[in-house]
C-alpha cells in the first residue's frame, strides 16, 4: 500500500509541477525514456551483481564468515551483554552482523530474525527490548565492506574508478552505525514507557 | 593500494577454498546464478520507480525540490541537488537506487554530487523496511525509540557522506 501511494504522490507532483512549466513535451518523453534506462542500468549492473553474489557466497563457504564473528564477538558482548549467557543468540547475532559486513543480504536478514526472537522479553512480549532496538538500528547502518551495486552503478555511468568511494563509505557507515547505537543507549536509559 | 583489495579478495577467497576442497568455482557459479535471480526480482521496480523520477526530473519538480531544501542542505554542507535522494533513501532501497543512478547520469559519477549519492547510497539502509520486517516478526508492537536512534544514524550518513566525499576528493 505504501509504495501506490509513493508511485502516486511522484507522478503527481511531476504532472503538476510539468502543467505549471509548460513541460508536457518533456514529461510525456520521460515516460518512455526513464522505463528505457532503467532496463539498461539493470542490465549494466547485473556483471558485477552476479559475480558478488558469487564471491559472497564462497566466503561464506569457506569459512570467512565465521572467522569475521570470531573477530567480532568481544564487541558484540558490549553492545549485547545478553548473548555472554547464550549462545545461540551469541551466533545469530554475529551471523547477522557478518553477513551484513560482506553485503550477504540474504544470510543477514534470516539470522538477524532469530536474534530478534530470543531477545523478545518474556514478561512483555509486545514491547521491543533495549537490545533489541540497539539490534534494530544497528541493522538499519548498513556497514558494508564493498557495496557491490553502489559500485555496479558509478561503473554504468562511465566511472572508471568504482571503488575509490570505499574509504569513505566506511568512514560514514561507522559514523552512522555509531551515532545510532549511541543515540538507542542514551534514549534506553531515559525512555519512559506510558 | 586500494586498486588491490578487491582482486585480492577474489584471489585470497579462491585460494583459501581450493585449500580447504571447496571447489571455489562451483560456489561462485551458484552465487552469481542467485544474483541473476537478484537483478530480476528488482527489474520491474527499477522501471516503475525510474519511469517516475525522470519524470519529476523532465517536469522541474527535482529542481523545485532541491530549491526549497537548499537554505538548509547547503547548512550542513549537503550538495541541494541529493535532496530527493535523502528523502526517499528511509522509505523504500528501490527508488533510492533509481533517484541515485540518475542523479550520477545527471550530474557524472565522478562529480561531487554523483560520489556523495554513491557514498550516501553505500553506507545507508531503507530504514522503515528493516524495522518493520524486524519487528513484524519478533511481533513488537510498541518499538520505543528505535525510530529516533535509526533515523539520527540516517541523518549522520548523509552529513559524513557530504563530508567524506569532500575530504577525500579534493
Amino acid at each position: 500500500m505504501v509504495m501506490s501511494w509513493i508511485w502516486l504522490a511522484l507522478i503527481l507532483v511531476a504532472t503538476i509541477c510539468a502543467a505549471i512549466t509548460g513541460r508536457g513535451n518533456e514529461l510525456a518523453a520521460a515516460t518512455v525514456d526513464g522505463a528505457q534506462k532503467a532496463v539498461t542500468l539493470a542490465l549494466s549492473m547485473t556483471g558485477s551483481l552476479c559475480l558478488w553474489s558469487g564471491v559472497g557466497e564462497l566466503m561464506e563457504a569457506v569459512g570467512i564468515t565465521s572467522m569475521l564473528s570470531k573477530l567480532l564477538r568481544p564487541l558484540l558482548h558490549r553492545i549485547f551483554p545478553g548473548s555472554k549467557s547464550d549462545p545461540r543468540l551469541a551466533n545469530a547475532l554475529s551471523g547477522n552482523i557478518c553477513a551484513n559486513i560482506l553485503g550477504l543480504g540474504n544470510a543477514a536478514t534470516p539470522m538477524g530474525i532469530l536474534a530478534a526472537k530470543r531477545m523478545v522479553s518474556k514478561t512483555s512480549p509486545d514491547v521491543a527490548t533495549n537490545e533489541l532496538c540497539r539490534l534494530v538500528v544497528l541493522n538499519t547502518a548498513s556497514i558494508q565492506l564493498i557495496p557491490a551495486n553502489v559500485a555496479a552503478i558509478r561503473l554504468s555511468n562511465g566511472c572508471q574508478t568504482p571503488f575509490d568511494i570505499l574509504p569513505a563509505v566506511w568512514v560514514t557507515s561507522i559514523c552512522a552505525a555509531a551515532v545510532g547505537l549511541g543515540a538507542a543507549w542514551i534514549l534506553g536509559k531515559v525512555w519512559k514507557d506510558a | 593500494m586500494l586498486d588491490y583489495l578487491v582482486p585480492g579478495l577474489l584471489l585470497a577467497t579462491c585460494a583459501i577454498g581450493l585449500g580447504k576442497r571447496q571447489e571455489p568455482y562451483g560456489k561462485l557459479l551458484s552465487g552469481a546464478g542467485r544474483g541473476l535471480e537478484l537483478v530480476k526480482s528488482i527489474l520491474p521496480s527499477l522501471v516503475l520507480l525510474l519511469t517516475a523520477v525522470t519524470m519529476l526530473r523532465a517536469s522541474g519538480a527535482m529542481e523545485l525540490i532541491s530549491g526549497v531544501l537548499t537554505p538548509v542542505f547547503s547548512f550542513f554542507g549537503v550538495p541541494p541537488e541529493t535532496a530527493m535522494l535523502v528523502l526517499v533513501r528511509p522509505i523504500s532501497g528501490s527508488a533510492a537506487l533509481a533517484v541515485g543512478a540518475e542523479l550520477m547520469t545527471t550530474y557524472g559519477a565522478d562529480s561531487l554530487i554523483g560520489r556523495t549519492a554513491a557514498v550516501m547510497l553505500g553506507s545507508t539502509e531503507t530504514t522503515f523496511y528493516t524495522i518493520s520486517v524486524y519487528f513484524g516478526a519478533a511481533k513488537i508492537q510498541k518499538t520505543r525509540y528505535t525510530v529516533i536512534a535509526a533515523l539520527l544514524a540516517d541523518l549522520t550518513g548523509f552529513l559524513m557522506a557530504s563530508l567524506t566525499v569532500r575530504l577525500f576528493f579534493r
